[in-house]
């Protein structure tokens, strides 16, 4: 079962609520994703915390019905 | 039954310095993101063992409950869990993984 990109997107914002997420359709297959997320809520966490955070999100679909999701974490830079 | 499968786990990743759990072998990855994995050991000329979790399912399933980390590959360094394809390779481009590995012994400066 494919999920679409709106559907995860909407899972990681429920989950990190101020989270800016950009999701990517790398094959335009529905199966392989990237998804780059922003949120003040990673600032003092490692690499390995954030994806964490972005899994909890997802609700346990990684790795399930979601194959391939590339993910890239940060915090968002101060405005100057 | 977990403690017996973490035990394993934790026999493996305490024996080598750098072990790779990933789905097919160093010489014949079976995924694209063990592949990108293997790649980037290979380049930098580091030595891992690797463990194929398609051959043993006890293992696939139990190194994703005992990292609390839900995909493969996983790379582990001195015992300590790296991170998935996605950080590896962020960590490999960005030269950190190279610091990482010459801080710990493994890479030449």
């Amino acid at each position: 079962m494919a999920m679409g990109p709106g559907e995860i997107e909407a899972l990681i914002k429920a989950g990190i609520p101020d989270a800016q997420v950009r999701i990517e359709d790398l094959r335009g297959d529905g199966n392989h994703y990237a998804a780059y997320i922003e949120s003040a809520s990673f600032s003092g966490k490692n690499r390995v915390q954030q994806h964490k955070m972005v899994y909890d999100a997802l609700q346990g679909k990684m790795g399930g019905e979601l194959h391939a999701l590339a993910i890239q974490t940060a915090v968002p830079q101060e405005k100057k | 039954m977990e403690n017996i499968i973490f035990d394993r786990i934790r026999k493996q990743i305490e024996s080598s310095d750098v072990v790779l759990y990933m789905k097919g072998t160093a010489v014949f990855p079976q995924c694209g993101f063990s592949a990108a994995v293997v790649q980037i050991l290979s380049q930098l000329g580091v030595p891992f063992k690797d463990v194929n979790v398609l051959e043993d399912s006890d293992i696939r399933q139990g190194i994703k409950d005992f990292t609390d980390w839900p995909t493969i590959p996983q790379l582990y360094v001195k015992g300590e869990f790296v991170g998935g394809c996605d950080i590896v390779r962020e960590m490999f481009e960005s030269g950190e993984l190279q610091e990482m590995l010459q801080s710990k012994g493994l890479l030449a400066a």
